[in-house]
């Protein structure tokens, strides 16, 4: 992990990356941080927000086809100590969900971004149901919505450099548990809890 | 006295100003603590404190020299812009101009400061910046406010770029017998720059009632304009010495160099409203942003530079 230093000031020096903590604190408790995705640099920007502390222990999931190679791959692994999906439903075998279950089970908390791609827009388009099959899996795990604001001006789908604007994180209010709630109705609360914070 | 005697002295004294400075902001933290605490006198130690780091770094820059210069200015530019692009908004289709302005055309100017090339310096982003950025606007194919777009970018790149870099550029000067010393003639216009600043400020809390610009900057008063204004330009005259100027002219260049900076305040301060904020930003603490404390900068030393090429130089 001797990366991750030098690479969260690169993160802080190039789009700021400053953490709002509205609707809840820091704390070392189990958590899903769930964010709209619309840059290569929202796994990062995210992840270099929490507290060094934190960090150690919360696990950005990534897609395998795209941060599973080459020096990507040396950031993922030594920088923030990434977790691998396969995104590619042909290539996989069993559960995709089995290594975040794993890691939720070990009690390292997850850096998720639910839509599974990246979108052109800034607020986030319909919720795979990933989310919503680790929340019902592990209701002692807090789900806290994150909106990664100015990060889709900084680095847009499609390019390679980040332009260094001051990008935020916030922080969003844990989203509750409904009981006998369907998968729809959680996923598009849960996507609500994330626009109401833009 | 040579030039490390006169930065001496007036380190010296910039020093001496902020250990009083200091002393009264503690006196009122503690008679106002004993009131229940007053947010005008933390907003004022929290400046005061910001002021210890800024005046440190400018010390730092004149002990390591040209280059060091160049770079702290490079530097700042990158924040002023990065605080102008972030409250503008941008599109996708800008993403390709704005790499260019950060990476390439901001390098590119500071860099002709360090290579002596004053003549491209002059022209090269109000000529080729500015016909470069509408091109690479429109490679991008998004006609959506176009013309809004692209005057923007160009705008941002104008006054937290070309004009902040004319501070370091004095260093291009070359006025006779006074080569070696262009780093006095910089700091020397911070100095009026920003203690016109904090003058103004502080006269305006003391005296101030007629409000010049209501609706621009609600902190700027015709006392503390005046009052503000005519104190530095008597601490100018009287710094004559770190000048290749007489007093009088002194004065009157700092009589410049205060009405500039006034005027630019309030320029930036409307730019700063019509995009819907108070501050540019938030990473000096109490002054706001890098371009809260530049922008009577940009566009005083511009008129300063210039003037004193123009009359000071054979």
């Amino acid at each position: 992990m001797w990366l991750s230093y030098p690479l969260a000031l690169l993160v802080r020096v190039l789009v700021g990356a400053q953490p709002r903590w509205i609707g809840c604190r820091p704390a070392p408790t189990l958590r899903i941080y769930y964010a709209n995705h619309t840059s290569h640099m929202d796994t990062l920007a995210l992840w270099c927000a929490l507290p060094a502390a934190l960090r150690a222990r919360t696990r950005p999931v990534a897609a395998k086809d795209y941060w599973g190679h080459g020096v990507r791959a040396l950031l993922a692994r030594r920088g923030f100590n990434a977790l691998f999906i396969e995104r590619d439903a042909g290539r996989r075998d069993g559960d995709p969900l089995a290594p975040l279950a794993a890691a939720l089970a070990r009690g390292e908390s997850l850096i998720l971004f639910p839509e599974g791609t990246r979108r052109a827009q800034a607020l986030p388009g319909p919720f795979k149901s990933g989310l919503f099959h680790l929340a019902m899996r592990f209701p002692e795990a807090e789900l806290i919505p994150v909106y990664l604001d100015n990060l889709h001006r900084s680095m847009p789908k499609g390019t390679f450099l980040p332009v260094p604007l001051t990008c935020s994180v916030r922080f969003g209010t844990p989203l509750a548990r409904c009981a006998d709630e369907a998968k729809d109705a959680f996923l598009e609360r849960a996507r609500q809890a994330v626009v109401a914070l833009a | 006295m040579n030039v490390q005697e006169k930065f001496r002295w007036l380190m010296g004294g910039i020093a001496a100003l902020l250990v009083v400075a200091s002393l009264i902001g503690w006196m009122l933290g503690r008679r106002a603590a004993r009131r229940g605490g007053s947010a005008t006198i933390d907003n004022l130690n929290a400046r005061i404190r910001a002021w210890w780091v800024m005046v440190a770094v400018i010390a730092a820059c004149f002990l390591l020299g040209r280059t060091a210069t160049i770079v702290l200015f490079a530097v700042a530019s990158v924040f002023a812009l990065r605080e102008f692009i972030t409250l503008t908004p941008t599109r996708r289709g800008d993403h390709l101009p704005l790499v260019v302005c950060f990476y390439l055309l901001l390098p590119a100017q500071y860099w002709l400061i360090a290579d002596d090339w004053y003549n491209l310096f002059a022209v090269f982003l109000p000529v080729y910046g500015f016909l470069l950025l509408p091109v690479l606007t429109a490679l991008a194919g998004d006609t959506e406010q176009f013309l809004e777009r692209v005057t923007k970018v160009q705008w941002g790149m104008m006054v937290t770029v070309y004009c902040i870099s004319y501070a370091p550029a004095l260093l291009l000067l070359r006025v006779p017998g006074f080569r070696e010393q262009n780093l006095l003639l910089m700091i020397y216009l911070l100095l009026v720059v920003q203690l016109s600043d904090v003058l103004q400020y502080v006269f305006g809390k003391l005296f101030g009632r007629r409000r010049i610009a209501p609706n621009v900057s609600p902190s700027k008063t015709v006392a503390g304009f005046v009052g503000g204004g005519a104190c530095a330009t008597a601490i100018g005259a009287a710094l004559w010495w770190i000048t290749p100027f007489s007093p009088w002219q002194a004065g009157a260049m700092s009589a410049v160099i205060v009405l500039a900076g006034f005027l630019g305040g309030l320029a930036l301060s409307a730019v700063k409203r019509g995009l819907g904020a108070k501050d540019w930003g938030s990473m000096i603490e109490g002054h706001g942003g890098m371009l809260d404390r530049l922008d009577s900068v940009s566009f005083a030393a511009p008129v300063f530079f210039h003037l004193t090429r123009y009359f000071f130089e054979p």
